[in-house]
C-alpha cells in the first residue's frame, strides 16, 4: 500500500512539472516535437532512477555534512554515461537535445528527489518513487510535445496529419512552449476545482 | 566586430531565458518583485563571469592535456558549487554591503542551470578565453534584462482582473510567451 503510494504520487498529485514547477528548462526547450520530448524523458528517467537507487543504497554511510557534493557526483556520473550512450547510438536525437543532456545534472527534479526522498527511504521505495516521478515527467513532457507538434507542424511523431502550410508555426517556436504550458496549467486548475 | 556580434547574440537574439529556456525555475520563482530580481541579476552576473572564466581555464589547461574531457560534467558542477561558497565567504568579509544586497541569492545560484550551461556552451562553440568572457557577460546581461522587465510586468499584473483559472502561474507563462515573441523579433539583426 505504501509502495503503491510512493509510486503513484509523482504521476498526477505531485507531478514535478505541472504541480511542483521544477524541471522546467528541459520541459520547454525540447518539447517542440514528440520524439525529442520522449527522448529527453527516457534520459531523465534513467538518471533519476539510477541516482535514487544508488543514493538510497549508500544513505546509511553518507556523512550528513557533505551529502550534496556526493549526490552531485553520483548524478553527474549517470549523466555522463547517458551523454556518451546517446552520442554513440542516437546521434540525431543527441544533436537535437544539445546542451540539455549535460544539463540534466542540474535538473531540480533529480537533486530534489535525492534530498527529499531517496536519502530518507529504503531502496525499493526510492526506486518506485523514481519510476513514478519519471512517468509524471514523461506525461507532462509528452503531452506538451504532442500538442506543440500537432499545432505547429501538423504531424505526430513525424507522421503528417494535415497540410503543414496551415499549421501555426509559432507553436514550435519558443513562445509556443510558454503558451502551451500556461494553458495546460489553467486547464488543470479548472479540473481540480470541479472535482472538489 | 566579432566580439560585438557574440555579445549581442547572447544578449538579445539567443536570450538565455526567453529563447533558450535555461534557468526558468528561478525565473518564475524570484520574479514576483522587482527588488528580488535585481538582486538575483547582480548575483548571476557576478557568479557567471567568474565561474565561466574558471571552468574555461580548467577545461583547456587541466582536462584537455590529460584527456579527461569525459569528466567535464562532474568537474564543472563541483567547481561551480565550490566557487559559489568561496565567493560568498569573500564578499562577506571584504564587501559587506554587496553581500547584504545579494547574499541570499548566492546559494540558490549553485543549482541555476544558466551558470553551468554557459560553461558548457563556451566550450561547445570553441570560443577562446576573451570570447568566452564576452559571451558570459552578454548572457548574464540578457538574463538581467529579461528578469527585471518580467518582474515589472508581474507587479502590475497583481492588480489586473485575470480569469480565475489563469491566476498565478498560468498567466505568468502566457506573459512570458508574449515577451518571448517580442525577443524573437531581434532574430536576424546584424545578420546573426
Amino acid at each position: 500500500m505504501n509502495l503503491w503510494k510512493d509510486f503513484n504520487q509523482g504521476i498526477v498529485r505531485e507531478n514535478p512539472v505541472l504541480r511542483l514547477m521544477i524541471g522546467l528548462c528541459p520541459t520547454l526547450a525540447v518539447s517542440n516535437n514528440a520524439i525529442n520530448a520522449l527522448g529527453m524523458s527516457v534520459a531523465v528517467a534513467f538518471v533519476l532512477i539510477g541516482s535514487n537507487l544508488v543514493i538510497a543504497l549508500i544513505r546509511k554511510i553518507t556523512p550528513d555534512e557533505i551529502r550534496i557534493p556526493i549526490f552531485l557526483i553520483i548524478i553527474s556520473t549517470f549523466v555522463t554515461v547517458c551523454d556518451y550512450v546517446m552520442q554513440a547510438y542516437t546521434q540525431a536525437l543527441y544533436q537535437a537535445l544539445g546542451v540539455f543532456v549535460p544539463l540534466i545534472v542540474v535538473n531540480c527534479i533529480i537533486l530534489g528527489r535525492a534530498e527529499a526522498f531517496a536519502y530518507k527511504n529504503p531502496v525499493l521505495n526510492s526506486v518506485l518513487d523514481g519510476v513514478g516521478m519519471s512517468l509524471g515527467f514523461t506525461l507532462a513532457l509528452g503531452s506538451i510535445g504532442v500538442i506543440r507538434e500537432v499545432l505547429g507542424a501538423g504531424s505526430v511523431f513525424g507522421i503528417p496529419l494535415f497540410d503543414e502550410r496551415i499549421a501555426a508555426t509559432i507553436m514550435i517556436l519558443p513562445p509556443g512552449a510558454f503558451i502551451t504550458i500556461g494553458c495546460i496549467m489553467a486547464f488543470l486548475n479548472k479540473m481540480e476545482n470541479k472535482v472538489l | 566586430m566579432k566580439l560585438f556580434g557574440i555579445f549581442f547574440a547572447a544578449f538579445l537574439i539567443n536570450n538565455i531565458l526567453l529563447i533558450r529556456f535555461i534557468a526558468l525555475c528561478a525565473f518564475f520563482g524570484v520574479s514576483t518583485k522587482v527588488d528580488t530580481s535585481v538582486g538575483m541579476s547582480f548575483a548571476v552576473i557576478f557568479v557567471m563571469t567568474i565561474s565561466s572564466a574558471v571552468s574555461w581555464l580548467i577545461y583547456y589547461f587541466i582536462l584537455t592535456p590529460f584527456h579527461l574531457e569525459f569528466l567535464r560534467t562532474a568537474v564543472f558542477i563541483l567547481t561551480i558549487a565550490s566557487l559559489v561558497q568561496l565567493e560568498e565567504l569573500y564578499l562577506k568579509k571584504m564587501i559587506p554591503t554587496l553581500y547584504r544586497a545579494m547574499g541570499i541569492y548566492l546559494p540558490l545560484i549553485t543549482t541555476n542551470c544558466a551558470i553551468l550551461a554557459v560553461a558548457f556552451l563556451a566550450i561547445d562553440y570553441r570560443y577562446n578565453f576573451l570570447e568566452s568572457m564576452i559571451y558570459s557577460l552578454g548572457v548574464s546581461a540578457g538574463y538581467a534584462l529579461a528578469i527585471i522587465l518580467f518582474a515589472y510586468v508581474r507587479e502590475r499584473m497583481a492588480a489586473a482582473p485575470i480569469p480565475r483559472w489563469f491566476q498565478g502561474f498560468p498567466i505568468a507563462f502566457i506573459t512570458a510567451a508574449l515577451m518571448s515573441l517580442a525577443f524573437l523579433g531581434f532574430s536576424g539583426m546584424f545578420g546573426l
